[in-house]
């Protein structure tokens, strides 16, 4: 029979794509909408973006080593990896963060048009994610600095990893559709 | 007896509430014997405040031209009285059967995640809170939500509902909403990884069955509204666009997202009951199911379905001829599914030896009722029956036949069926069955004349009606209905009182039932299965233990 904490955490994550897709429908649904002012082609900054976006990408890679570390019982590596991921991961909030900060700027708000709205609720509930996943992660990681690695279940830590690959691969969407797709065509 | 028959359920969490006592000790639990009465405690409540304002909407539609309540306030009813019924009694209800038995019926000592049982149910409590303290809000816009439970946009938006109301509709259900996506997941991983040895997924009892493909559907569909939640919560907090036509958003969006939850939605809320149909019905007709498979099968087929029918709310949307089209066919084929179960309970009662019982009763109206809700529900899946009808008292008519003939009979079935088990004690029979013929009359009385009111032109949701030829003597006999409903319910509350103080005991197994959940003591000690649980060897555990020369693995056989 399956592991009932990673059953668990599968259709818990299984229930927030399906939240996503919603958003992104929305996203979809009104950037079809021709309209003026601010849109994804003339405000954002596909390549800015990217490199944080590569951060993002690589922690799911650190997260995987980290679990690695943890399988093999060497406490140093699960502190390492961890606090590489958590650093990636809060590298990608101070990108996000900061090129919102921009589009303030520019009065580009989530009330100023549809691509405003449907821009900053759908990258704003990931971003919400990665700030929630940043929790777990540094969670995990004050246990593992504090030499109480062997109190965690193997399923709990799986479980904080699923969900870390999940947010990443949500990010991999959100990036394809909202930032690549205005400039294909 | 295999005593290691119990899996390792609990991580040692559940035992510790042991030492508390009182109120405590039902605040504090993570028992899901405990938690389950406190699921159907909590959503009887709210049945008997969604039913008196149910019986005050009754009361101004008893006489045309009435002025008993305004128009705002009866907004603010039919609003909540819809919202309650959905959301904090029907789902609730059925969950809190599926906590209480679902562990009980596959042999487990409690669910997967308890902890996290206990916070599905009190976040539910505290978002129905919350969506009444909509109430207690003041001034010139304030007051409970009053744009009807599918809260259509724009009227939602703060250009027509300025005040905070519909906030605290938004709130409340992302709490509910919350709490019914966990207790869905924790069901899940109690039927797939709980099950005592034996019990392959072949042999769970029906209603466990129903309990996985309804939770999986809330894990998939929960999410859809709460995404609209959010979007209609962004659009009236930081002024953003997504339902606002007049600056480039779409209404017609919002209904899109309501329904494709809504009606999977309406499943969530049958298919447990058919469940409780499906264990009701065998045991006093003294057969196995007819069709197992089939039934199960047929359930699968609906969930899938029921994701693909949401726009024939929309009909009248004017959405086009191909979708119309599609959405037409697809509602068409749901109702094939459903018709199969029908036959299959049918089937099951054909040659049976059936016993009268006050659940036998109310499973056998459900089935006469749910048809005639089924019938007057697959018709709106025609098109040019739905411009007619929509917005009519037809559809009140049909919902209602759906939702109170369907799941609400389902579900008295089940209370009179499990309240042995979950109270140790009989409820009286003969007040039992007063109470089912006072509420299948009261129920007939109160909304078949509506199907005829709806024919006529008699909009939904309106407050007052001019005296048109018949109107007034049929709204007052729909009113008459709901207050012998009402009466009927107070007999119900009466026989709980009593048969709790003096009711006969009633031993282990007072029906002669065949699932696991009978096999302890009632109600269950704490771990469930004090002297292990019973082999396992086919769908009727209970049966093959008391008629060891003819098993149902050696019938089956024997029919090979």
């Amino acid at each position: 029979m399956p592991d009932k904490t990673k059953l668990g955490v599968g259709l818990f994550l299984l229930s927030e794509a399906i939240f996503f897709l919603i958003l992104l429908l929305a996203y979809v649904y009104f950037h079809s909408v021709p309209s003026d002012g601010p849109s994804a082609a003339n405000s954002l900054n596909p390549m800015r973006t990217l490199v944080f976006s590569i951060c993002l990408f690589l922690s799911s890679a650190t997260i995987h080593l980290a679990g690695r570390s943890f399988r093999q019982g060497e406490r140093r590596g699960v502190s390492l990896w961890l606090m590489l991921t958590v650093a990636l991961g809060g590298i990608f909030m101070f990108g996000q963060a900061r090129e919102y900060l921009g589009l303030f700027a520019h009065g580009v708000t989530v009330s100023t048009n549809l691509f405003g709205c449907t821009f900053f609720t759908l990258t704003g509930f990931h971003g919400l994610h990665v700030l929630f996943g940043l929790g777990g992660l540094g969670a995990l990681l004050g246990v593992a600095m504090s030499g109480r690695l062997g109190q965690v279940k193997p399923s709990g830590f799986e479980a904080v990893t699923m969900y870390w690959h999940f947010v990443d691969a949500v990010w991999v969407v959100i990036f394809g559709v909202v930032y690549l797709w205005p400039r294909l065509s | 007896m295999k005593q290691a028959a119990i899996p390792d359920t609990l991580g040692g969490e559940s035992f510790e509430e042991e030492a508390r006592e009182g109120w405590l000790s039902w605040v504090s639990s993570v028992d899901h014997k405990k938690l389950g009465i406190m699921y159907l405690l909590g959503s009887f409540f709210f049945f008997l405040v969604g039913g008196i304002l149910a019986l005050l909407m009754r009361v101004q539609l008893a006489a045309p031209n009435n002025h008993f309540l305004s128009p705002q306030v009866y907004n603010q009813f039919f609003t909540m009285h819809g919202t309650t019924m959905v959301f904090l009694v029907l789902v609730p209800m059925l969950v809190g059967f599926a906590t209480y038995m679902v562990p009980l019926m596959i042999g487990a000592r409690d669910m997967a995640f308890p902890r996290l049982n206990a916070l599905s149910f009190w976040v539910q409590i505290f978002g129905g809170l919350m969506l009444y303290f909509s109430f207690a809000t003041s001034g010139v816009n304030g007051g409970a939500p009053a744009v009807g439970w599918f809260s259509y946009a724009p009227l939602s938006e703060t250009a027509y509902s300025y005040g905070p109301g519909v906030n605290y509709w938004i709130l409340g259900l992302l709490g509910i909403g919350v709490g019914t996506i966990t207790a869905g997941i924790n069901l899940i991983a109690t039927i797939i990884c709980l099950r005592a040895p034996g019990m392959s997924i072949r042999r769970v009892p029906l209603f466990v069955w129903m309990t996985m493909i309804t939770a999986f559907l809330i894990v998939v569909v929960m999410p859809i509204l709460n995404a609209g939640l959010v979007m209609l919560l962004i659009d009236r907090l930081l002024n953003a666009h997504f339902f606002r036509a007049d600056s480039g958003g779409s209404a017609v969006l919002w209904q899109h997202v309501f329904w494709a939850f809504g009606h999977p939605e309406v499943y969530i809320m049958i298919l447990p009951a058919f469940g409780i149909i499906s264990e009701v019905i065998p045991v006093f007709s003294g057969k196995p199911i007819y069709g197992y498979d089939f039934v199960a099968a047929s359930t699968l087929a609906i969930a899938f379905l029921s994701l693909a029918v949401w726009a024939h709310h929309m009909f009248a949307v004017g959405l086009g001829h191909a979708f119309d089209l599609f959405f037409a066919i697809s509602s068409f084929a749901i109702a094939v599914p459903t018709g199969v179960k029908i036959f299959n309970w049918t089937a099951t009662l054909y040659q049976g030896r059936i016993r009268f019982t006050t659940s036998m009763l109310f499973a056998l109206g459900f089935l006469l009722m749910f048809t005639i809700g089924g019938l007057s529900g697959v018709a709106f899946a025609a098109v040019p029956i739905d411009w007619q009808m929509t917005d009519s008292y037809f559809v009140v008519a049909h919902i209602h036949y759906v939702l109170f003939g369907g799941t609400m009979f389902a579900l008295f079935a089940g209370v009179y069926y499990w309240f042995p088990k979950i109270s140790g004690r009989m409820l009286n029979e003969r007040w039992g069955k007063v109470h089912f013929w006072l509420t299948l009359i009261g129920f007939n009385l109160t909304f078949m004349i509506q199907h005829v009111l709806g024919m006529l032109g008699m909009p939904r949701r309106v407050f007052t009606y001019p005296a048109l030829p018949g109107w007034a003597e049929m709204n007052m006999a729909s009113t008459i209905g709901a207050f012998v409903l009402a009466f009927s319910v107070l007999i119900f509350m009466v026989n709980i009182a009593i048969s709790l103080r003096s009711g006969a005991v009633a031993g282990d197994n007072p029906w002669d039932a065949w699932t696991l959940e009978w096999a302890t003591t009632s109600p269950p000690p704490p771990e469930n299965f004090t002297h292990g649980v019973p082999p396992i060897r086919g769908r009727r555990p209970l049966w093959d233990l008391a008629h060891p020369d003819r098993t149902d693995e050696m019938m089956m056989k024997l029919v090979k």
